[in-house]
């Protein structure tokens, strides 16, 4: 077993072939995309295969350290061209082929006019400990 | 087994422990060992004096656990320390109990966590599920807090505020995980109310068990959020609001009010309202103002320019709203609110969308977006 992450932007990924910003879906069509997102955790609670799901909030902060006695700097909140990511979901699956094919059926989730959004998810291997046997 | 009735006894041997000489850190741990125990043991036989055989064996792990760890010359002080169950035992120590959880030097976070494994009986593992955290961290944070506490004198008179406060977080984390902290928190509150006669307390507990009732109105299918004004008021508990409104009224009876008091005769009245539209507004925003007088909140001023806006129309909500801190959480979802009402669609649409951005849950944050999608399917026609 293998654990991957689903990583969600808000911004910084390319843009998905149904692009309506949700607050113009209908909002039967809100409703239809949660289903599909908690059908889908469920589903994959059932087959053993979920870790974790998180959703962020768009306001972020980037933080230094700014050398011994003095406080952080921050530089506010995210300028518009950073990346931003709206959430994640841990998998932990066979295959690096069951993870694609995973993400994949999460981007088909429902959007405005009740069709796939076709969003793009990125998928990240964690990197984990060594295996006992090496060789 | 009756977990609950375990979960009760479990301050009261605790205090029973520390006047035979136990500190207040070892008798938790010696408590909650035992509590382990009574969980494998009473399946198979419920003992006749579940509390003094709690005490009984609680008291031997504990001297187990110093055997282990203090010096021969120590144990034989403990050892000789044992007394025989006698009228000191008759004394409850929970209030103490309460005071120390809660007390003024602990971070909320460690007061709640302490709160529900001295007093609520929980264990580690439970209290770690509830609040989504690895049980490893939820153990330090409880050990972190015995030792913060352990300079304090058990005699010593607490704050029932800090008590109020802590129980009030607990009971606002709601349920998550297999343990009801609403439910839990309320259980505590009951059993401090019966202790005193704090009107403060009891108004408290008149908050909790009247939001409570609302709880299986509140959410739709999916966990979707049920505003107030949609909630289908026939599944709300009306047994929970008639008590609820008891223990409120005999709490104002002491005419000494208090935010918590006046939080829940805010609640009772919503309670009251056989349907949204015949609630008593106008009453609401005395007690609103009350709670602004008492508290100077800015919270509180943002809901009374809501009940401003039932009570006397949208514009004198807005009006309300004018003079307060845009950046204060919920303000664009107030300001959607009542420009809706107002008729203002467009600036609704766009007030819900940026308050959808900023809301701090996730089922908020869709039924924000869910309120934006609705005016804006309405402005396309």
């Amino acid at each position: 077993m293998a654990k991957y992450l689903l990583l969600k932007h808000y911004r910084g990924a390319p843009a998905p072939v149904n692009n309506v910003p949700m607050d113009q879906w209908a909002p039967e069509e809100i409703s239809a995309h949660m289903q599909y997102m908690a059908d889908f955790a469920a589903r994959l609670e059932g087959t053993g295969e979920f870790v974790d799901g998180q959703a962020l909030s768009p306001e972020g902060t980037f933080v230094r350290y700014d050398g011994e006695g003095r406080p952080p700097v921050t530089d506010g909140p995210f300028a518009e061209t950073k990346d931003l990511i709206a959430g994640w979901m841990v998998i932990d699956v066979d295959s690096y082929e069951r993870a694609v094919e995973l993400a994949g059926e999460l981007s088909a989730a429902p959007g405005a006019g009740g069709k796939p959004i076709h969003e793009w998810l990125e998928v990240r291997p964690f990197l984990t400990g060594p295996p006992t046997i090496t060789e | 087994m009756d977990e609950v009735l375990l979960r009760t006894l479990t301050p009261t041997v605790i205090g029973i422990l520390v006047r035979r000489g136990a500190d207040f850190a070892a008798a938790e741990d010696a408590v909650q060992d035992a509590l382990v125990e009574a969980v494998r043991v009473w399946p198979d036989e419920v003992p006749r004096d579940p509390k003094g055989w709690l005490v009984a064996v609680a008291w031997r792990k504990f001297l187990d656990a110093a055997r282990a760890e203090t010096s021969r010359r120590r144990r034989e002080v403990l050892v000789d320390a044992e007394p025989p169950p006698g009228p000191g035992e008759a004394v409850d120590d929970t209030l103490q109990l309460y005071f120390l959880c809660a007390h003024p030097s602990l971070t909320p976070a460690s007061a709640v966590a302490l709160t529900l494994r001295a007093i609520g009986g929980l264990t580690t593992r439970q209290i770690a599920r509830a609040y989504l955290v690895p049980e490893a961290t939820m153990a330090q944070r409880i050990s972190r807090a015995k030792r913060t506490v352990s300079g304090v004198r058990f005699s010593q008179p607490g704050d029932l505020g800090t008590v109020l406060r802590v129980l009030y977080l607990v009971f606002n984390e709601g349920y998550s995980g297999d343990v009801d902290l609403a439910a839990e928190a309320i259980r505590l509150t009951r059993q401090l109310a019966a202790m005193t006669r704090d009107e403060e307390v009891a108004g408290l507990l008149a908050l909790m068990l009247l939001h409570h009732a609302r709880r299986p109105a509140r959410t739709g299918p999916g966990g979707t959020l049920v505003p107030l004004a949609e909630q289908d008021r026939g599944r709300w508990d009306t047994r929970l609001i008639a008590e609820g409104v008891d223990v409120l009224q005999a709490a104002l009876a002491q005419d000494r009010l208090g935010e918590f008091q006046a939080q829940a005769a805010i609640a009772a009245l919503h309670a009251d309202a056989p349907t949204a539209e015949e609630t008593d507004w106008v009453q609401i925003v005395e007690w609103y103002d009350e709670l602004v007088r008492l508290t100077d909140s800015p919270v509180a001023r943002l809901n009374r320019a809501v009940a401003v806006g039932e009570a006397d129309g949208p514009r004198a909500g807005l009006a309300a709203l004018a003079g307060l801190d845009p950046a204060l959480p919920r303000y664009a979802a107030v300001a959607a609110y009542l420009h809706e009402r107002d008729g203002d669609l467009a600036v609704a649409a766009r007030r819900y969308a940026e308050a959808a951005r900023s809301a701090p849950y996730l089922a908020e944050r869709d039924h924000l977006t869910r309120q934006a999608a609705r005016l804006n399917a309405r402005l396309r026609g």
